[in-house]
């Protein structure tokens, strides 16, 4: 079902700045904590109450401040999973699904048993919240939200609160789940890799705006603001002055670099960014390449991190953090390093 | 020995719960519900916990004595209010309602409002909410602030004195009649009451920890509210 949503809402430090529309797909809001993403699920559900604007499900207006609509969360039809997932604790697993149900008892009743085995909760009927793992208790918030007939899900950083074990269990029954249901989802999360797995498309969203909507795959190809940049995981980022058609200087790094042929670079150039596995090793001087000084090495779990600089500077350029597979890093230790910048890798932002 | 002061503090104390116990969660629930004068609302109801018994039982002079608004509306139904039973219960309840109240609205505040946001996203009555998830997810502080108040109308001594008087057999409580005693130079009934009020209190907060214990029991093979706090840190750590 389509979700249309324009709204404004004056938050304490910002005013929340909201406009997309999201059809039967899997939606992410993707930004930092305290943005107002989850501010958004909120208005949408009728929790909250925006100052001004106009939200629309399907053929439903659920509310539009020039006619002074406003629906009650209880007529809005949405499901909303919280983070906690929110399930009664003084009811049993059969209960928190009688006690969701709309409609007439046979149709419930029929409804709550289909939910019961497509979310395979056969046998934990009489078991109370508190007694199930977190992925039963994920798959009961399911199908409570399913028994109460939703026409939209809202999912609300799921995964934020828990442990990466966990928290991979959890995102493959959902990815279940979500292929399962097929309707329309809105997902809030901070976590790019979540995102890109269970979306489709995604919008950043930085103190209450919208800076960028588009598929994920355009969207972490070139996140277009800095914001955005940084939300996909760009370790990379240094402020940028453009020099002429072919050229830009990436002032935070200390140094002059040229373009992609055929791809302009944009006038009002403000940064640019590269992402840390983006780096190539280059065997002597070249295009976008530099001598590296090594300032510091990390082992990570898979890889090194290496923070270098490019050498000839003044020494106090911002560090730029190269991932490199442990095999090549073994390799290329204690010789002179020629790393390059590869044009087409270079992200340019505007704002 | 008369025994009738027992009688009549264990009628007036159980009559003025019941109403105190009403009255608290309704406010509660209405002060934590509309967030509306909730300042000015919270300060007239919690005030007779903290002002002297006297002061309180002053107040229900002026408002129900002859010359009061409600104690005229009284006498033109021919109904006499001060020095009777009415008028002690009346003052047990002012005084207890300030302790069911607050620990209820603590109650009520403690707890996730997302079950409450969930409850009305799935189209959940505010009625049903109230009945079905409020209440029985909140019954540790409502069990708390009965007997809290309990005890506090059956221990009422200052604000009865003054509005319902301390006549044997009518209105004398256990308090008022500890009170008359020592007044009359007689130690031993004074001695009899003073131990019947410490036993009985005594095993009332015996018996409020044994059931707290319980429920907390309860909670932690998974069953009840303490359980749900358990998956929290869970979730939460």
């Amino acid at each position: 079902m389509e979700i249309e949503v324009s709204i404004r809402k004056q938050l304490r430090d910002f005013e929340l700045q909201v406009d997309f529309t999201a059809k039967d797909e899997v939606f992410a809001l993707l930004g930092a904590s305290g943005c107002g993403k989850s501010m958004t699920l909120k208005c949408i559900a009728g929790i909250e109450i925006p100052d001004q604007g106009y939200i629309r499900l399907g053929k439903r207006v659920l509310f539009d401040s020039v006619r002074g609509l406003c629906l009650t969360p209880q007529q809005r039809h949405i499901g909303y999973l919280f983070q906690n997932y929110a399930l009664f604790p003084n009811m049993t697993v059969l209960a928190n699904l009688q006690f969701a149900a709309r409609g007439t008892l046979a149709e419930s009743r029929c409804r709550i048993q289909d939910n019961i085995r497509r979310f395979a909760l056969q046998g934990l009927e009489g078991a109370y919240p508190a007694a199930l793992s977190g992925g039963q208790q994920q798959r009961v918030a399911f199908a409570r939200i399913l028994v109460s007939e939703a026409d939209i899900l809202l999912l609300d950083e799921p995964f934020s609160a828990l442990d990466s074990y966990l928290k991979w269990q959890l995102e493959q029954e959902l990815m279940h789940v979500l292929g399962e249901y097929g309707g329309s989802a809105l997902f809030v999360s901070h976590d790019r890799g979540e995102v890109y797995r269970l979306c489709d498309r995604a919008a950043v969203i930085n103190r209450g705006h919208i800076e960028a909507i588009d598929s994920k795959q355009a969207l972490f190809a070139n996140p277009q603001t800095l914001a955005g940049a940084l939300l996909t995981g760009c370790k990379n980022v240094s402020t940028a002055r453009k020099i002429d058609n072919e050229h830009f200087l990436a002032d935070e790094w200390g140094i002059l670099l040229s373009g992609t042929i055929g791809q302009p670079i944009p006038d009002h150039l403000r940064y640019v960014g590269i992402r840390a596995h983006f780096f190539v090793w280059a065997s002597g001087p070249g295009e976008n390449t530099f001598v590296a000084d090594i300032v510091e090495v990390i082992e990570d779990t898979f890889s090194f991190l290496v923070m270098w600089r490019p050498s000839g500077g003044d020494g106090c350029s911002r560090l730029l953090r190269w991932e490199v597979d442990k095999e090549t890093w073994r390799q290329v230790n204690g010789s002179k390093i020629y790393l390059c910048l590869p044009a087409d890798k270079i992200m340019y932002m505007q704002k | 020995m008369d025994l009738s002061p027992l009688y009549i503090s264990l009628k007036t104390a159980g009559t003025a719960t019941v109403f105190t116990f009403f009255a608290g969660i309704g406010l509660a629930y209405f002060v934590v519900r509309f967030k509306r004068h909730q300042g000015i609302l919270d300060a007239i109801i919690t005030l007779p916990m903290v002002l002297p018994p006297t002061v309180v039982g002053f107040f229900l002079l002026l408002i129900f004595g002859k010359h009061g608004f409600i104690g005229q509306l009284l006498l033109l139904g021919d109904i006499r209010f001060v020095f009777t039973w009415k008028a002690a219960v009346t003052a047990a309840v002012i005084v207890s309602l300030p302790l069911m109240y607050r620990t209820s609205r603590g109650a009520f505040e403690q707890m996730d409002v997302n079950l409450l946001y969930a409850a009305r996203t799935l189209g959940v009555s505010e009625w049903r909410i109230f009945w079905r998830i409020l209440l029985p997810n909140a019954r540790q502080g409502i069990l708390a602030g009965l007997v809290l108040s309990f005890t506090r109308a059956l221990g009422e001594f200052g604000a009865t004195i003054m509005v319902a008087g301390n006549l044997p057999g009518i209105t004398q409580t256990m308090s008022t009649a500890i009170y008359a005693a020592v007044q009359a130079n007689d130690d031993a009934t004074a001695f009899v009451w003073v131990a019947v009020v410490v036993s009985f209190s005594f095993l009332v907060v015996i018996l409020m920890n044994y059931w707290m214990a319980r429920l907390y029991g309860f909670g932690r093979k998974g069953n009840g509210v303490g359980g749900n706090r358990s998956q929290h840190s869970q979730t939460t750590a």
